[in-house]
């Protein structure tokens, strides 16, 4: 629905006083109840501000002022603050999204294996650009990045869902079925694609019950497991006798600890690559 | 130990039917390990992850049991678990397959690590670019909730754990670790100023441990195993298995799930090879971020000291391999294009050094470049290297340095040349007609060839 649709003149701020005009009583009434179910999802209510802006994305298919105001009124914020955090993630769109956007990978793998081609073609067919949208609003095309599934290059991606193995007439054939309206299927997903924004509302953790369609993964992903069942390979049994009671007690939970570090002391923050001297001269 | 079969743990219920539902997972014995911990107390599990050797498998490789142990002595306040499920470095395609299609894995792994910890609230992060792995998630939790397993007082053990499943929006640097942790509290995803460390002070300014996906589902294979069994796979310092994922021109890419200290060559043969007639250029071992190697890698043993002490990393083994007829300067390029766009820019040498390489880069593969370009690209990466605020910046740099050490003379060419010695046709999958064709009559009369 458009904010436009049933506006009245009455309601105009929302909890905390800013100003959300552009949505009427309903739908704030509405997005006021689903922003408490977000943040109720955590200790601190501003953890909710992602899944909040995919919310505001479900309504308004894009980061509207208006949604950002919501946001701010719900969190405490100032639209600044929501703003610049906004404007850091790619997800979030800030003009107007067309229904579907199509995503091709042109990261380094899926370049080489094709996806450059697969780009020129999009590009050349729909006569748009990088986060550009057709102008019957079906189609917002984007260079993405890479989008862990290399081993299904070249990849493309219609609303965060997976089409695997593309080539340019596989890709061009799938943006004719969106702007001619047709369902769309993905290669790993649900059984079809989505809309730009009831994809949003599930991103804000709203479930739409589709988790048990499609395969549970695709014939690269399978490959190593099938490869072992033929060649009869398997990981080492499990030791014999490992206890398992039917219903387990156990003493109350006490946390584990054996160190103290101090501050500064070498810890959990080695989690990146070592890449000076010192990184692995501590290896013991 | 010689390595040659694959070891399936993880991956061994990928070809099941339904395999993401909690019911083919209890079938294939799932939640046995959760059932086994509860019977020891927190302090037992932690130690048989520690003795296992588990190492992390987010690409740094610390070791997991020894992360949850720097945690400070309990002081009555909260302490979490966060799974860094932001899956983006380039090449890197295991988490993601694993949650779409075995997510009880990772929750099962969560329950017992929280356990271990003392944790009752655990967060999982997933990128917010694959909608139907989160649909998964968010299912998976669901039933692991009516069965039991997370809530109140699970198992009747008076132990309590809630899982929130987290989507993000779209930012390669969330997964560094505390990158993640800002944007999980509602800020811009940018690293923190290390000490203090997340163990000390992470999410909500509180103790926290934060892991990789394929590290967190482990766990409940070594807690049924023992730290023994785990470790009669792999190296002594470079211990289990581990997914390996194969990828670019080779006949059967995918996930193969096989020791650690396997080599490229072993892996080649299982994936059935090269593509026909073509023959192995250079390749990743683990990701965009680690140096590239060629052809007289092949050997390597693919566990950390071995790929280490063979100048790269075994980072995520995210294997992506190019035959000879890519372009390495092409390839650098784009991934160069990838961190400048991925810079946080919070660091200097980070933003600005992306920048420029990339700037320098594209000039060069566009036949424009001089001679003196070389050294500002190594000078450039000399400055980033060891001084960015993070390990994006000094992970750029890898593919540049390493790709001039292995092909100096390919940049030489495209620079004397003045074109691209290469047709990017011959690479792709399938043929398709050159966009330019005046620029590709160019190259092709250009004398190029070493």
């Amino acid at each position: 629905m458009t904010s436009d649709e049933n506006n009245t003149t009455t309601i105009k701020v929302g909890a905390a006083g800013k100003d959300v005009g552009g949505y009427d009583a309903a739908q704030l009434t509405r997005l006021q109840g689903d922003a408490r179910q977000i943040t109720a999802r955590y200790p601190h209510a501003r953890s909710g501000l992602l899944p909040m802006l995919h919310l505001v994305q479900a309504e308004d298919g894009y980061v509207s002022p208006t949604g950002i105001a919501f946001c701010a009124d719900e969190l405490g914020l100032t639209t600044a603050e929501v703003s610049a955090v906004a404007t850091f993630y790619t997800q979030y769109k800030r003009h107007p999204n067309g229904e579907y956007t199509v995503g091709v990978c042109t990261n380094t793998l899926c370049a080489v294996m094709g996806g450059d081609a697969i780009w020129d073609g999009l590009t050349e067919h729909l006569g748009v650009g990088h986060d550009e949208t057709t102008p019957d609003g079906k189609v917002t095309l984007e260079r993405i990045e890479c989008n862990a599934a290399c081993d299904y290059a070249p990849v493309v991606m219609v609303n965060w869902e997976f089409f695997d193995n593309q080539t340019p007439d596989s890709a061009r054939a799938t943006v004719d079925k969106l702007q001619a309206g047709e369902k769309v299927v993905p290669t790993r997903g649900a059984d079809s694609v989505c809309s730009f924004k009831q994809m949003s509302r599930v991103l804000a953790g709203f479930t739409d019950g589709r988790a048990d369609e499609g395969v549970g993964a695709g014939e690269a992903t399978q490959r190593g497991t099938v490869l072992a069942k033929e060649r009869g390979w398997a990981a080492p049994e499990f030791p014999a006798a490992t206890p398992v009671p039917a219903d387990a007690t156990a003493t109350p939970a006490t946390p584990a600890t054996d160190a103290t570090p101090a501050t500064g002391a070498p810890q959990s923050s080695a989690e990146r690559p070592a890449t000076l001297p010192a990184d692995t001269a501590k290896e013991s | 130990m010689s390595v040659s079969t694959l070891t399936p743990v993880l991956s061994a219920q990928w070809d099941a039917t339904r395999s993401w539902t909690l019911a083919t997972y209890e079938a294939g014995g799932g939640y046995a390990g959760l059932r086994h911990a509860f019977t020891q107390e927190p302090a037992a599990v932690l130690a048989t992850v520690k003795d296992s050797g588990l190492r992390g498998r987010g690409g740094a490789g610390f070791p997991t049991g020894l992360k949850w142990s720097f945690l400070p002595a309990p002081d009555g306040g909260p302490r979490y678990l966060v799974v860094n499920a932001d899956e983006s470095e380039p090449g890197t395609c295991k988490d993601v397959p694993l949650m779409m299609a075995t997510p009880q894995y990772l929750i099962e792994g969560s329950i017992i690590t929280s356990y271990a910890i003392g944790c009752h609230h655990a967060f999982i992060y997933v990128r917010g670019e694959v909608l139907h792995v989160y649909r998964r998630l968010l299912r998976a939790v669901e039933e692991a909730y009516a069965a039991g397993y997370l809530g109140k007082n699970i198992m009747g053990t008076g132990y309590d754990l809630d899982i929130t499943v987290h989507a993000g929006a779209g930012a390669y640097i969330c997964g560094e670790e505390t990158a993640l942790l800002d944007s999980l509290e509602g800020l811009r995803g940018q690293p923190r100023l290390k000490p203090p460390f997340p163990a000390v002070e992470g999410l909500y300014a509180r103790p926290t441990v934060v892991n990789n996906v394929e590290s967190i589902a482990s766990v409940p294979a070594i807690v049924m195993g023992g730290s023994d069994w785990f470790r009669t796979m792999g190296t002594e310092k470079s211990a289990g298995f581990g997914l390996f994922s194969l990828s670019g021109h080779v006949v059967r890419p995918g996930q193969y799930e096989a020791p650690l200290g396997i080599t490229l060559r072993e892996l080649l043969d299982l994936a059935g090879g090269i593509r026909e007639g073509h023959e192995l250029k250079f390749w990743t071992p683990g990701g965009s971020s680690t140096p590239l190697f060629t052809a007289e890698h092949l050997d390597v043993p693919l566990d950390y000291e071995s790929v280490g002490a063979a100048g790269s990393m075994l980072g995520t083994r995210a294997l992506q391999i190019f035959d000879e007829t890519t372009c390495v300067v092409r390839a650098v390029t784009r991934w160069m294009e990838f961190y400048a766009h991925e810079s946080c820019g919070k660091c200097t040498p980070c933003r600005e050094g992306t920048y420029w390489l990339k700037a320098v880069l594209r000039r060069i593969e566009a036949g424009q470049g001089s001679m003196e370009d070389l050294d500002v690209l190594l000078d450039t990466c000399d400055n980033i290297l060891g001084r960015a605020f993070c390990a994006l910046g000094d992970g750029a740099t890898s593919p540049v340095t390493s790709a001039l050490k292995h092909f100096r003379a390919e940049f030489e060419q495209h620079i004397t040349a003045g074109a691209c010695p290469l047709d990017p046709a011959a690479s792709a999958l399938f043929g398709y007609p050159p966009r330019d064709a005046g620029r590709l009559a160019g190259q092709m009369a250009g004398t190029v060839q070493a």
